[in-house]
């Protein structure tokens, strides 16, 4: 395997760098180095400032103060062509692909091969050919993007940072969205190109990975470097030096007690609006006082499962019944009614109204209660907020009446909690409940649906992240291509949730991960 | 893991969603509803219709058919009513309803050209409809083009119209001043290029939403042109407001081809300059480096944004180039056609309808194209059937190709998908 990195090459530095985004300073006076041979974990929170940095190392951002050294010689890097010519590669954390351009299209975008303007795709074919055999990362260069499983997606975006050879290669947040198989996957590339005399510089957020695989590891909270840390240094060590206070990683919650069902979704069919089944033929139970999680990897269907038991999509066949009411074909006014709790996936576009105050946000799903003959009560809203502000923690800039847009990430989704729970509530939907959250307001959060389900709730949680899945569930469906492979209890291995999660059946999952111990 | 278990691509089942099914139903009652309009047409008639292949001008000359009114009308109602049922009923597999759709159109065409030849002394002149239909394509073409390339950048151009009227306008200026057509169609593209430059600069460098700015640039184009218009050209219309239009021209041996020499070549080469230059713009599309970032930046500008490529500068030269099309496509309204420009609304809404044709031909210039083509042919009918003085007034007519855009984008279109990014800004992100 020809080797072309070079072990002998010059270590890449960021000194003293600073950038502010008006009152906001991302990144404050940060230096870390990339030192060929080694990986290098940047370990921080959602916010930290991470991928502000490495923005600026890769020519997207230009820093306010601070230089980039490559040896001892400076660079300036005002454009991505600079920072490739200069060796940096950068996987980021959503992709930068274009899902309707094929794998070799993607490939050479912005360096075309080709005479006097033409597009010479041939060439292109070749190239992605050429790099998959030397890497061993298999991709077919004529796939549309968009067909191509995000697993194999990240393989495209790897390869599109080594198609310049990089020796400097960044990966930002490049786990988030793979199976644990995947994953695995993943660190070996890493550890490979490691040995070939790449510097790598690892950013997560997830504490497991990072001590598998760092051979440095620097902590950064608020835009500032908080510390290094050698890589046998304990998770919980770790994390509270990325929150700056001791953390419990641990869910508490005592076992459940399951009472009779509540949600029970028969044979459900629901198509997108492509004609895509998206959930095929899907039962599914629900107990009041237990907490049942999906896991899955993104885009099995999750989303339309969640849609059409709120209502906001149609299922085509099958049956919902709430409490023994028939919700199928409800409209999510009724659904809502009839004590749906719903906390969505995408916050940002469907749990708030940014612009908003705090104070409104919290009542829109129960404006009636709020209003007199059509006119806002707002000093009932006005009392609500302030106990639900002070009930949720929910930390803001003073007054209630701030829009919910300037929060952070774990405090909006606060909000959306604080609303959803200030009802008697017979199931809670909760997607993706801490994504883009603070450690902090995760514990916060996981404390509060348990407390839900101690009352008797339902819950029906959908997560990616298998830590969260793990430490919620009290019983968990894994969900793929829109059907559930099985129902697992929450201390399953993550081996074999991991080939559930690829659509292995459990028994044979069990018999795979025993028969290659790991 | 030695066994690699994850597949390397995604195949799922398709079925018929909530969306797709109320559309093909929507469509399958619109279908039926003409069939039933067609069904009663065709008692309306009692005798043949004359269909002429050759006009009086043609150096060949062709026999002109006799065609049995009722019959041929009669058989293609029900060859639309079938596929209206069969849109309605969902037999179809996606094949067969793409032929029942197509076979729907020819029906309505063949049974209205034929109703309209049986309900009139005068033959209805075929070739004469469809060498209109290319000559009232004209602008659509250019539209057309200015529109796919500025979309496919991400760009949402709605200032076609204004583009057009303000291209009208110079060149019926610079013909009066030159007498040139060259320097008319030149002064038209810059004036295009002009507007697509205000429209590049508001949506790229201010942000602006692309629909309000694209609002206000054929308001201001309007208003530019009939102050100029009021201010110099009226005052000395000698000078400023005399245009002999293009003539067309033969194309010297195949002009004589029988029925196809008068449809194809003999047109005017502002015509032959649109025609040419579809494929021009889908080769530089899909096939060369610019049109692959081009689509691109209409893509994800963020992806494109980290390679290297300046997404800015690439969505504007597309916007840009449209512009110069939508120029020339201004030019026919004036110094193509009718010559002097007036004061009253030359370009008809022409810009729009060169937008329902964009997205009728989902963002492909060659589909986009055909689409302009479906238009040009609407309005060559109505212009046909105005002279044989048929039982229906031609201001209802007038109205077809209007009524052919709503029922084709309404009805017909449906679910397309745009350019991911189309209309959206781009603003570097941290």
């Amino acid at each position: 395997m020809p080797v072309t990195a070079q072990h002998d090459a010059p270590v890449l530095r960021l000194r003293g760098i600073t950038k502010r985004f008006g009152s906001l300073t991302a990144n404050d006076s940060i230096s870390i180095e990339a030192v060929p041979g080694r990986i290098h974990c940047l370990l921080g929170e959602n916010g930290a400032g991470k991928s502000t940095l490495m923005n600026i190392l890769f020519g997207l951002l230009e820093p306010d103060e601070g230089e980039i050294l490559l040896g001892d010689k400076a660079l300036t890097l005002t454009n991505p062509k600079q920072a490739m010519a200069a060796g940096i590669g950068m996987v980021h954390q959503h992709f930068m692909l274009i899902p309707v351009f094929t794998v070799a299209e993607n490939m050479v975008l912005g360096h075309e091969p080709g005479r006097a303007g033409m597009l010479d795709l041939a060439s292109a074919r070749a190239l992605v050919r050429d790099l998959s055999a030397r890497y061993k990362l298999d991709v077919d260069p004529d796939a549309l993007v968009e067909d191509l499983p995000v697993g194999i997606q990240q393989r495209v975006e790897i390869l599109k940072a080594l198609a310049h050879d990089a020796t400097y290669l960044i990966f930002d947040e490049p786990t988030a969205v793979l199976t644990p198989q995947e994953i695995d996957e993943l660190m070996a590339v890493m550890r490979t190109l490691r040995d070939e005399g790449r510097a790598i510089i690892f950013i997560t957020h997830k504490l497991r990975e990072v001590r598998e695989v760092a051979d440095d590891i620097t902590v950064i909270r608020r835009g500032k470097v908080v510390g290094q840390a050698a890589p046998e240094t304990s998770e919980a060590e770790l994390a509270s030096m990325m929150v700056g206070r001791a953390v419990d990683l641990k869910v508490h919650k005592a076992p459940a007690q399951p009472g009779d069902d509540r949600l029970v979704v028969e044979d459900l069919v629901v198509a997108s609006p492509t004609g895509a089944i998206a959930v095929d033929h899907l039962s599914l139970t629900v107990r009041g006082g237990e907490i049942v999680c999906i896991a899955g990897v993104q885009g099995n269907g999750q989303t339309e499962l969640a849609e059409a038991l709120l209502g906001t999509m149609r299922p085509l066949s099958g049956r919902v019944t709430l409490d023994g009411v028939d919700i199928t074909h409800s409209k999510p006014v009724d659904t809502i009614k009839a004590g749906l709790g719903y906390v969505p996936e995408d916050r940002h576009r469907h749990g708030f109204v940014g612009e908003f105050s705090i104070a409104h946000n919290l009542v829109l799903n129960n404006l009636d209660e709020y209003s007199k003959f059509g006119a806002l009560d707002l000093k009932k809203i006005r009392d609500n907020a302030q106990a639900r502000i002070k009930e949720f923690d929910i930390r803001h800039g003073g007054s209630h009446d701030q829009e919910v847009r300037s929060l952070s990430g774990g405090n909006q989704q606060k909000v959306v909690l604080a609303r959803e729970l200030s009802r008697p509530l017979s199931l809670l939907i909760a997607s993706q409940p801490t994504r883009g959250v603070d450690v902090g307001a995760i514990e916060f959060l996981h404390g509060r649906i348990v407390e839900e389900r101690d009352r008797g709730t339902a819950v029906l949680i959908v997560s990616t992240e298998l830590e969260e899945v793990e430490s919620l569930a009290d019983r968990i469906a894994v969900m793929y291509r829109g059907r559930i492979v099985g129902i697992v209890p929450p201390d399953t291995p993550r081996d074999v949730l991991g080939l559930m999660m690829a659509g292995v059946a459990y028994d044979e999952a069990v018999a795979t991960t025993k028969g290659a111990p790991a | 893991m030695s066994v690699d278990i994850v597949p390397t691509t995604v195949e799922r089942a398709r079925v018929e969603s909530p969306e797709s099914r109320t559309q093909r139903i929507s469509t399958g009652v619109l279908i039926t509803v003409i069939g039933v309009l067609l069904l009663w047409m065709a008692f309306t008639v009692d005798k043949s219709g004359q269909i002429a292949l050759s006009d009086a001008f043609a150096d060949v000359k062709l026999p002109t058919l006799d065609v049995p009114g009722t019959a041929t009308v009669l058989l293609s109602a029900l060859l639309v009513l079938g596929a209206g049922v069969g849109f309605i009923t969902g037999r179809l597999s996606a094949r067969l309803r793409f032929v029942a759709g197509v076979a729907a159109g020819a029906g309505v065409l063949v049974g209205f050209i034929v109703w309209a030849a049986a309900s009139s002394s005068l033959p209805f002149t075929l070739t004469s409809q469809l060498n209109l239909t290319l000559e009232y394509a004209t602008p659509l073409l250019f539209g057309v083009l200015s529109g796919v390339l500025a979309e496919r950048a991400g760009v949402v151009n709605i200032a076609i119209e204004g583009m057009f009227l303000t291209a009208a306008f110079a060149a019926s200026l610079t013909f009066s001043i030159t007498h040139s057509f060259v320097a008319a169609l030149f002064a038209a593209a810059l004036a295009g290029v002009m507007m697509a430059g205000v429209l590049a600069l508001f949506t790229l460098r201010y942000l602006v939403d692309h629909v309000i700015i694209g609002v206000v640039i054929n308001l201001l184009a309007s208003g530019l042109t009939g102050f100029i218009y009021q201010q110099l050209v009226a005052k000395n219309l000698a000078a400023y407001g005399t245009v002999q239009p293009m003539q067309a021209w033969r194309v010297p041996g195949l002009e004589s081809i029988p029925f196809l020499g008068p449809i194809l070549f003999t047109q005017k080469p502002l015509t032959y300059l649109g025609i040419l230059a579809v494929p021009l713009v889908w080769f530089l599309l899909f096939r060369t480096t610019w049109g692959l970032r081009v689509r691109s930046v209409g893509e994800h500008p963020h992806a494109a944004d980290t390679v290297g490529i300046n997404v800015v500068w690439t969505k504007a030269s597309a916007v840009l180039l449209g512009g110069l099309f939508a120029g020339l496509g201004g030019a026919y309204f004036t110094v193509g056609s009718v010559g002097a420009f007036q004061d009253n609304n030359p370009t008809a809404g022409n810009g729009f309808i060169a937008l329902a044709a964009v997205i009728m031909g989902r963002w492909n210039p060659v589909l986009a194209a055909l689409m302009a083509l479906f238009f040009g042919f609407a309005r060559a009918l109505a212009q046909t059937t105005k002279l044989m003085q048929l039982p229906i007034p031609s201001d209802f007519i007038e109205m077809l190709p209007y009524l052919a855009t709503i029922i084709a984008v309404a009805g017909l279109v449906g679910r397309v998908r745009a350019p991911a990014a189309d209309g959206m800004h781009f603003v570097k992100s941290h």
